[in-house]
């Protein structure tokens, strides 16, 4: 499991910028990020460095952010890989909240997901392990 | 020990008198020295020297804000102005300020009735008051500062703003009784925490005297728990004196009437009928011995009712329900009548959402758009969409039933919402044509 840092922003010219910046500024560095987005405000999801320091950085500066465990996966990066760890959740009856992919840094691809609390993630990486799929710690993919 | 004042544990038909006697003098100072009353008297065909019963007082005519306005600024003056020490207005929530003025006498009832919230709070002379309501034409610094000084305490004259040398203060001065609107005492205990001070630890208060503003049980909770002390409701206005004409005792279930000084009606505000004591409706005052701004049947617009029954707290004065809100703040949304506190009241239930919240009012073509806008908690998870938006639904649907009312609930950052310094602005009606 890897900790996301999610931050709630209101949808206004310039925050994004200027939640990136606060976090610049603190030497906090991302690896993946992106936005979930209704008419009046986005969710960021990040992947970076120090989570749980970044999420506190933004907190006294007035943000609201929070750290959530997610599930990332190493895939081949071939047609139909992604298509096939799908089934594999689809067989085992879980239901993906969210999800978003990213390359890492040697190339791979990396599929990250919420899945249900923290008791179904477990379960759900046990069984992917299982199933012969690659669940990344933090050190696999920055 | 504080100061005692006997008559506030008096038998109620000693008050009773005291107040029948003084509403009928009021009444004939106001014929005799006020042209208003004396038309308005007139034209209601109502002879002020036949008060001999409390139902008589309730075939006299009220008195409203406008008609203060509409005499402003010393056309309500019962005594000449050289009698007057000193002058106040109204801080013009809802327009044109208005003047109470003050002798010598009217002064000294003020010291006390204000003083009776420091009994109640068992101040004395060990006790250091930090007073941060604004000081000048506000009644809230300088009502606080007489009724503090008049009690034996050290006063810290402070005044509202600079909220981090308030706490500062607080921290160096051992203060012990904080006096200022709920919603500021609020901002100073978030500022305390946001300074990295732990307000229980680092702040010596025992009592918070807070008023000019409603707010909810659920507000003074959180209040008490950041502090770390007990929170006491004051009540009162420019027009009838200021803070001090009724306060909280310790038992914290309404508050006590300065009833030797004030006479205190219940309305319906649509008929003008005098409503049973439980009922709840309109407050209206009569002054039983001010002589510089007398008021007879002054409608104060504030809601709220007489709680039927005897405090055990030992004071025999009637005692008002905490204020449900202004007739005027009434929200007249798509028909129905709502008052933001019924709003908190909803809130409360909800522990992802802080105190903190402002309700919006638009419209959409011919329709009324409400929109709550609160802010979060920082220990709610909002990491996904589901939870943000499940979260405005269950309280969308919990205010739709107790209201019967929709109103949008929208999630805002945090310190989204303006901090005030004096009275909290909860209310922002953008319609047209209302304002």
């Amino acid at each position: 499991m890897i900790d996301q840092l999610t931050v709630f922003l209101e949808n206004k010219e310039g925050h994004l910028a200027s939640m990136c910046r606060c976090l610049g500024d603190a030497g906090v560095n991302m690896v993946a990020l992106t936005i979930a987005e209704s008419s009046e405000y986005g969710l960021v999801r990040i992947l970076c460095t120090e989570p749980e320091r970044a999420a506190k950085v933004l907190d006294d500066a007035g943000y609201r952010a929070t750290v959530s465990p997610v599930m990332a996966i190493g895939l081949p990066d071939r047609p139909g890989s992604l298509a096939d760890l799908l089934d594999t959740f689809d067989g085992l009856g879980f239901n993906v909240e969210y999800g978003y992919c990213f390359l890492t840094r040697d190339g791979r691809a990396a599929d990250v997901f919420k899945v249900g609390g923290a008791a179904a993630s477990a379960e759900v990486t046990f069984k992917l392990e299982e199933a012969g799929f690659k669940v990344l710690s933090w050190e696999d993919i920055a | 020990m504080s100061r005692q004042i006997p008559i506030m544990t008096a038998p109620h038909e000693q008050i009773e008198q005291i107040q029948l006697e003084g509403i009928k003098q009021t009444a004939v100072r106001c014929y005799e020295n006020i042209p208003f009353y004396r038309k308005s008297f007139d034209d209601a065909g109502f002879d002020p020297r036949s008060i001999e019963s409390f139902d008589d007082l309730a075939r006299a005519p009220f008195v409203t804000k406008q008609d203060l306005r509409d005499n402003a600024p010393y056309g309500m003056l019962a005594v000449p102005l050289s009698e007057v020490r000193e002058v106040h207005m109204s801080s013009g929530t809802t327009g044109v300020a208005t003047l109470g003025a003050y002798t010598s006498h009217d002064i000294e009832i003020w010291r006390e009735c204000f003083g009776r919230g420091l009994v109640f709070a068992n101040a004395d002379e060990n006790d250091v008051c930090q007073i941060c309501y604004g000081y000048g034409l506000f009644t809230g610094g300088l009502g606080a500062h007489y009724g503090s000084m008049w009690s034996g305490a050290t006063v810290i004259p402070i005044s509202a703003g600079n909220t981090e040398r308030q706490v500062r203060t607080l921290r160096d001065l051992g203060t012990t009784i904080l006096e200022c609107t709920p919603s500021y005492a609020m901002h100073i205990a978030d500022t305390a925490i946001e300074m990295g001070l732990d307000p229980a630890r680092d702040f010596h208060l025992r009592a918070g005297i807070h008023g000019a503003e409603p707010f909810s049980d659920a507000f003074r909770a959180d209040l008490e728990r950041k502090l770390d002390y007990k929170v006491l409701d004051i009540y009162g206005l420019t027009e009838t004196m200021g803070p001090g004409v009724a306060v909280e005792c310790m038992e914290q279930d309404g508050l006590h009437l300065a009833e030797d000084h004030f006479y205190a009606e219940i309305i319906n505000p649509a008929t003008g009928e005098v409503l049973p004591d439980g009922e709840w409706g309109e407050l209206v005052i009569t002054t039983t011995d001010r002589e510089a701004s007398p008021v007879v049947r002054y409608r104060t617009r504030d809601i709220t009712r007489i709680i039927p029954g005897e405090c055990p707290c030992g004071c025999t004065h009637r005692r008002i329900d905490r204020l449900h809100g202004r007739t005027d703040d009434m929200l007249i949304i798509r028909g129905v009548n709502v008052f933001p506190s019924q709003i908190e009241d909803v809130m409360k239930h909800f522990d992802e959402v802080s105190s903190w919240y402002q309700i919006e009012l638009d419209t959409r073509g011919s329709l009324d758009v409400v929109t709550l806008k609160v802010e979060t908690n920082p220990n709610f998870p909002l990491d996904s969409i589901g939870a943000v938006e499940g979260l405005q639904g269950k309280i969308q649907s919990a205010l739709k039933t107790a209201l019967s009312v929709g109103i949008k609930v929208k999630l805002v950052e945090p310190k989204s919402i303006p901090r005030s310094e004096g009275k909290a602005k909860r209310v922002i009606d953008l319609r047209k044509g209302i304002n």
